[in-house]
């Protein structure tokens, strides 16, 4: 069966609409108006307001992340122990959120965090005071842990269950206690699916815009929101594909940093 | 006489409510290869598990040198374990993989260093420090398995069929490197396997099991030339298994016909089992042995001949190095000391004859 | 025993907090008050009034047919993509794989953008540019399902078909279909879902007047959310949850078999 001429259509199709709306984008970011070559638009990156919007992506992705990777990791440990199989009702209940519309989901906190929200409701039904949740960095970091934290847990679920019990006895056997067997054995092992739980919500946080305008009431600027608002608000495509630029170099830092101990097969094995 | 170095003593255990060791009683002398021999399912490797602390029994004491261990973890017992898949580290190097347990016991790196040459030595990987698991073949994962679990110095290593993922002449190679190992160490191996010839190669006592009971033990000679009942017969080589009624001391009726044979305490006129081998069963011209038979069957098997011999109604399994074609017609010898008598068994539970393999 | 106890405590902890929101939505939806936070009665206004709801059917319609018909076109390029690029030497495999990956790795407003940029050089915004977009990343999670099934496959049967007087499409269909089937199966599946949950590329895509539910809700969220679309939402739950059993059902039954 060797065929590989059953891929030229596919080829031809990334070529037109991979490839080349790529050139498109660094074609607009390294030219000015007027068609003129310019390194403005990436220098813009510089401007406050921008530098300010990109280290807080960062740092709110950064945050997200580590969260998530506390939360995830024990769970997965304890879904391990439970000896899930991969298409277990468990494991199918904890995918199930992640296919639910994101757009609805982040709009479902907005109404649980709002001022005259769920909490807030609650909170003044307990005699407290109305906390002001919504349009805070806390609550884009929230939705991101939200809308993410299933990409954590499934790559490092996959990592622990293909980890052999014999080497885990091995180890014991050797005369390793429970906490070396985790140190020496378990967590090296399954380090694979933490990088790819990493990158697989790290990137998305960074480079996310919804997230920020839904629960960071516009107030809030990532990376993202500037982008979309020099697309569709002051209509400065060329700055916009500039700044796009700045942001694939930080998405292909980043994941260059991960892929380097990353796993192959964590991204496929969502369902 | 050896000490009893570990003791099993009216152990239960079941999965899922499924009963796989039922008051089982065993002991293991010191400096012994000791194999546990059975088709699977049989219990050995729970009993082996149970051993090495993966497992605890339901009810049951198991006593190491006199102490109970029953209830201590697998990394407090004075046993190592060499598994079936090799069970490496793989994102270890061999040195690492070697290392590992004699850093747990915090020897110092000098110690540790020259273990690892020492072990490397002992099974012919020099020089494989830095190497990773997965750069090499099944047999050198083997050996770097053992390795790993004999630096630790264990007073018993426990092997689970650590030979089965081996192909068959890296397999014999193995079984010869393993006794070998065996006599260098002079420490007590606890085998597993369901492979009998394996089991009467290495071993200086095997004990078969079936369904979670012992079924015999002793030496591989007692084992294969005098099995205690129909499954160790079967299970332990070929083997012609024919009803037959003792009639008195030393004299049993098979196939209608009497042989002296040099078995007596069998009573009189009782059923017994009579176990012929194959190689046994001798072919002389027709009319001049016990029985008279014909050949319906010729196998060449390399160094010998297998034949089906139809005699009495019985189709005779043999061994010879004689080429005899289909049809010849033959006269069947058996010696006296050649006839094994056995019990019919008196449980279903005892028979246990299925060999689930 | 403690031990066991916090262990199941901790799962259910994080159940409830995946499960909150999607609760609250479902609770919402029969709501006869429009309040956010205060239940007036039970109600199934919303489900009626959704239906009638021009708006909203357009957007459903929209993001349905989008969904299927880019999972399906998808599905048939990124099936035959994935036999082609598994019989391609090491040079051509590397590169056309890590083309594949682009979409998937990279951030979707990117992703978005650059369609965008392409697209309005040649056409207009609209409901074909959602669509080529959808097809665009959809492609890639059709080749990833498919790939492993190609590789545990026996290429020998369908040779031996060939050499029984087969023709390459029947023994295709009797020998390598049979075996990549679930693989496309589900590919198709998770093409429909990132296009149905798709919003960044979609977004930067779509007309004027052409909507999906997912850029329809981000629109309305500046204007204030409806009911109908709280009843809306629990029935793409429902019908997530209905997808998912059967995907569930399917691969049990062929691990199974």
């Amino acid at each position: 069966m060797n065929k590989p001429h059953l891929a030229t259509p596919y080829v031809v199709w990334i070529i037109g609409f991979t490839v080349l709306p790529l050139l498109f984008v660094l074609y607009y970011g390294l030219t000015d108006a007027s068609g003129n070559f310019t390194l403005a638009n990436i220098a813009a990156i510089a401007d406050p307001i921008h530098l300010k919007a990109l280290w807080l992506s960062l740092l709110l992705a950064f945050i997200a992340t580590t969260v998530c990777l506390i939360i995830a990791y024990p769970l997965a440990m304890i879904m391990r122990k439970l000896n899930l199989s991969k298409g277990s009702f468990i494991v199918m209940l904890l995918i199930l959120p992640m296919w639910m519309n994101h757009l609805l989901k982040t709009l479902a906190w907005q109404l649980l965090l709002s001022n005259n929200g769920i909490f807030n409701t609650i909170f003044v039904a307990l005699g407290m005071e109305p906390v002001q949740m919504l349009n805070t960095s806390g609550a884009i970091v929230l939705g991101m842990i939200y809308d993410f934290l299933p990409f954590m847990i499934l790559p490092i679920f996959n990592a622990l269950t293909r980890i052999d019990k014999d080497v885990i006895d091995a180890a014991r056997d050797l005369g390793a206690n429970s906490l070396t067997v985790f140190r020496r054995i378990i967590l090296p092992l399954s380090m694979p699916g933490i990088i790819s739980g990493i990158t697989m919500v790290f990137v998305p946080s960074m480079t996310s815009f919804v997230i920020s305008d839904i629960l960071g009431g516009g107030k809030i600027l990532l990376i993202g929101n500037v982008i979309e608002q020099e697309f569709n608000k002051t209509f400065n495509w060329h700055l916009g594909s500039g700044i796009s630029i700045i942001l694939m170099i930080f998405v292909i830092a980043s994941m260059s940093l991960m892929s380097r101990r990353g796993d192959k097969e964590g991204g496929a094995a969502l369902w | 006489m050896s000490r009893k170095l570990i003791e099993l003593d009216h152990i239960f255990k079941s999965y899922d409510g499924q009963m796989i060791l039922d008051d089982l009683n065993l002991y293991f002398n010191e400096n012994k290869f000791l194999t546990l021999l059975g088709p699977s399912g049989c219990g050995k490797t729970t009993t082996l598990r149970l051993i090495g602390g993966f497992e605890t029994p339901d009810k049951g004491r198991i006593l190491f040198e006199g102490k109970d261990i029953t209830n201590l973890a697998p990394n407090e017992r004075p046993v190592n374990t060499v598994f079936q898949k090799y069970a490496l580290f793989q994102h270890m190097t061999i040195a690492e993989n070697i290392a590992f347990g004699l850093k747990i016991k915090k020897k110092s790196d000098q110690y540790i260093k020259d273990k690892i040459k020492y072990a490397l030595n002992l099974v012919g990987l020099n020089g494989y420090e830095n190497r990773m698991p997965h750069s090499l073949s099944g047999g050198q994962q083997q050996r770097i398995a053992i390795a790993r679990a004999i630096v630790n110095e264990p007073k018993v290593l426990l092997l689970d069929e650590p030979l089965g993922a081996l192909d068959l002449k890296l397999r014999q190679d193995m079984q010869y490197e393993l006794i070998r190992l065996k006599n260098e160490l002079g420490i007590t191996f606890i085998y597993v396997t369901h492979d009998q010839e394996e089991a009467l190669t290495m071993s200086d006592t095997i004990v078969v099991m079936n369904q979670g009971y012992v079924q015999q033990i002793g030496s591989p000679e007692d084992i294969y030339n005098e099995p205690e009942n129909a499954f160790v017969a079967n299970f332990i080589g070929e083997s012609n298994i024919i009803d037959g009624i003792m009639i008195c001391d030393k004299c049993v009726e098979i196939l209608g016909v009497k042989f002296e044979c040099v078995d007596s305490g069998f009573g009189t006129n009782n059923p017994v089992d009579v176990v012929i081998r194959p190689e046994d069963v001798q072919l002389v011209e027709p009319g001049e042995g016990m029985l008279d038979g014909e050949v319906t069957s010729l196998i060449f098997k390399g160094v010998h001949y297998e034949l089906d011999v139809m005699a009495n109604g019985y189709e005779w399994l043999v061994h010879t190095t004689r080429m005899v074609p289909v049809g010849t017609k033959v006269g069947i010898h058996i010696k006296p000391f050649d006839i094994q008598i056995m019990n019919k068994p008196q449980f279903s539970d005892e028979e246990a004859l299925t060999t689930d393999e | 025993m403690v031990k066991s106890f916090l262990e199941k405590a901790y799962v259910a902890i994080i159940f409830i907090f995946l499960y909150m929101p999607i609760v609250v939505l479902m609770a919402l939806s029969f709501n006869a008050s429009k309040s956010k936070a205060t239940w007036g009665g039970f109600t199934f206004d919303w489900y009626q009034k959704m239906f009638s709801d021009g708006l909203i059917m357009d957007a459903l319609t929209n993001t349905l047919t989008i969904a299927f018909i880019s999972a399906l076109v998808a599905a048939v390029i990124g099936t035959a993509a994935a036999i082609g690029i598994q019989a391609m030497r090491k040079r051509q495999y590397n590169l056309t794989m890590g083309a594949t990956n682009i979409p998937l790795l990279n951030a979707d407003i990117v992703t978005g953008i650059s369609l965008m940029l392409l697209f309005v050089k040649f056409t207009e915004l609209g409901y074909h540019t959602i669509l080529l977009s959808h097809i665009t990343f959809n492609i890639p999670y059709v080749i990833l399902s498919v790939m492993p099934k190609l590789y545990g496959l026996n290429k020998s049967t369908y040779e031996a078909a060939l050499d029984l007087g087969a023709t390459p499409f029947f023994a295709f269909r009797k020998t390598i279909w049979p075996e990549i089937s679930p693989g496309v199966f589900t590919g198709f599946l998770m093409a429909l879902t990132m296009s149905l949950d798709d919003f960044a590329i979609t977004y930067f895509n779509k007309g004027v007047g052409v909507d999906t539910i997912s850029t329809m809700i981000y629109a309305e969220l500046r204007r204030g959310i409806k009911p109908e679309i709280y009843a809306l939402s629990t029935l793409l739950f429902v019908t997530v949850l209905a997808l998912l059993l059967i995907v569930n059902y399917r691969s049990a039954k062929n691990t199974k078999s």
